[in-house]
Formats: C-alpha cells, structure tokens, sequence
C-alpha cells in the first residue's frame, strides 16, 4: 500500500515537472524542473530496490549534467537571451497534436499487451546487490560486463577531449 | 498495486512530453533539456522491464548504467557546440543556425 502511494506521489511529481520543464518561458527554470524530473526518477529507482542506480543518478544527473546545463546557461544567457521568443499558435497546435498522437498510440500498445502480472512488494536491498554488481562489471564471462565497462572508459575520455577542443577558444 | 504497466504509462508520457518540447523550443539548450527527458524515460524502461519481468538478472540493470553515462557525456560534447555557437552567433536560438541550410 505504502508502495502504491509513493509511487504515484513520485509520478505526480515526475509528470508536472515535466510539464513545466518544457512549457515555461524562463530556460534557468526548465533546468531547475528538469532536476526535480531526475530527482523523481532517482526515487522510482530507490523504490525498485536498485539502490545503486539511484545514487548514480542522483551524483551523474544532479551532480554533473544539470550543474553543466546551469553552467551553460550563465555563460550563454544575456538579459534578452533568458526569455524565447514564442512561436506560432498553429505550430504549437501542431507539435502538440503530434506528440498526443504518438503518446495514444503507445499508450494503446502498452494497455493491450498481456505482460505478467508481477506487483512491485517492498524495496528489498538482496534482490541486487551491490556485491553481485561490483563482481558482475568486472568480469569477462557470460554475464560480464567488462568489455562495455572500458569502452565506456575509454567514451569519456573521447568526450573529454572532444570537448575541449570544441570549445577552446582559436 | 503497482504492475509494469503503471511504469510503461508514466515513461510513455515523460517520452511524449519531451517530443513536444523538442518539437515547441527555440533555444538550443531548452531542446536539450527536452532530449534529456526521453532518455530518462527510456531509462526508465529498462529498469521497470528488469525489476518487474525478469528480477534474477541484471542486464536492464546495466544498460541503465551504461546509458546514464553515456548520456552525461552525450550532454557534454553537446553544450561545447552550443559555447562554440554562442561565440560565433551571440545567441543561441535554432533560427539562427543556417549557415549548413541548403
């Protein structure tokens, strides 16, 4: 029951946040609703059981991609650059339009497939653990996770340099 | 009680409120931010397909790990090209880049 609730609590959240995250005029405020949108998310994780990937995206999401887009926000955001122009009623219509179709559409996939009917019992920290995690990201058997583990490692360094070459200044 | 579907629905709305704002913004980083959203929802999926469908393995588990840090790097490289943008244009609205139209 108390699983029923903080659900859709934590839906509720990740659903209106989102909403104004995409509808509000001011960017510094869609960013803000973005982290509240992350921050929910991160609790549905927690609710699952999965602990670890809650508090990694607590520390990737909050910690370092909303801190970027603040970061990119201030160098970029003049006065008159804070606040977009708003475009036409008909596009507006139209982009809403598209996206209601699309979300009926996968809503009606969704509701019509006959999935098992498993219920969410309480968060249980032994379903995965930590434990079973760390072993499994490091090993190069069936189920190891090594390969992408390093070629992940070697993305960010990718990323990193691409980055600063992209944006020093010539 | 809380079935898969119950998270199937919320990540589908999340996804569709983020094509709307990809389809609605101006701003470059605001269409960013809107891109941000349909990752979390696809993330999302992943997590709920391994917890409620299959909770002995650890593979939906994984991709989310992986896919949040590919998308943090993702976020990276993309708000060096808006910097890079910014310093060309004076701003960063989607109008404006048409140097590559045809």
């Amino acid at each position: 029951m108390a699983t029923t609730i903080i659900f859709f609590v934590l839906a509720a959240i990740i659903l209106g946040c989102a909403l104004l995250a995409v509808t509000t005029k001011h960017i510094m405020r869609a960013a803000t609703y973005l982290l509240f949108v992350l921050f929910g998310t991160a609790g549905l994780y927690f609710l699952m059981g999965y602990t670890f990937l809650g508090s990694v995206q607590v520390m990737v999401y909050a910690g370092g991609v909303v801190v970027l887009y603040i970061f990119a926000l201030m160098l970029t955001g003049r006065s008159d650059n804070q606040k977009e122009k708003s475009m036409s009623v008909a596009k507006k219509m139209a982009a809403l339009i598209a996206s209601l179709c699309g979300a009926a559409i996968l809503l009606f996939v969704i509701i019509s497939q006959k999935f098992a009917a498993t219920v969410l019992t309480a968060p249980n920290e032994q379903l995965t653990s930590i434990q079973t995690l760390g072993q499994q990201i490091i090993a190069s058997d069936k189920y190891g996770y090594l390969l992408p583990f390093e070629v992940v490692s070697v993305l960010l360094l990718a990323c990193i340099v691409g980055g600063l070459i992209i944006a020093r200044k010539r | 009680m809380i079935t898969i579907n119950c998270f199937l629905i919320l990540s589908a709305l999340m996804l569709f409120i983020g094509v709307y704002g990809f389809l609605t913004r101006r701003n470059t980083l605001a269409i960013l931010i809107s891109i941000e959203l349909m990752l979390n929802a696809a993330d999302l999926n992943f997590a709920a397909f391994n917890r409620m469908l299959f909770p002995e393995g650890q593979e939906g588990y994984f991709f989310t790990l992986f896919s949040v840090a590919i998308s943090a790097a993702e976020t990276a490289i993309a708000i060096a090209v808006m910097i890079n943008v910014y310093r060309n244009l004076k701003n960063n609205f989607v109008e404006n880049l048409d140097k590559l139209k045809w």
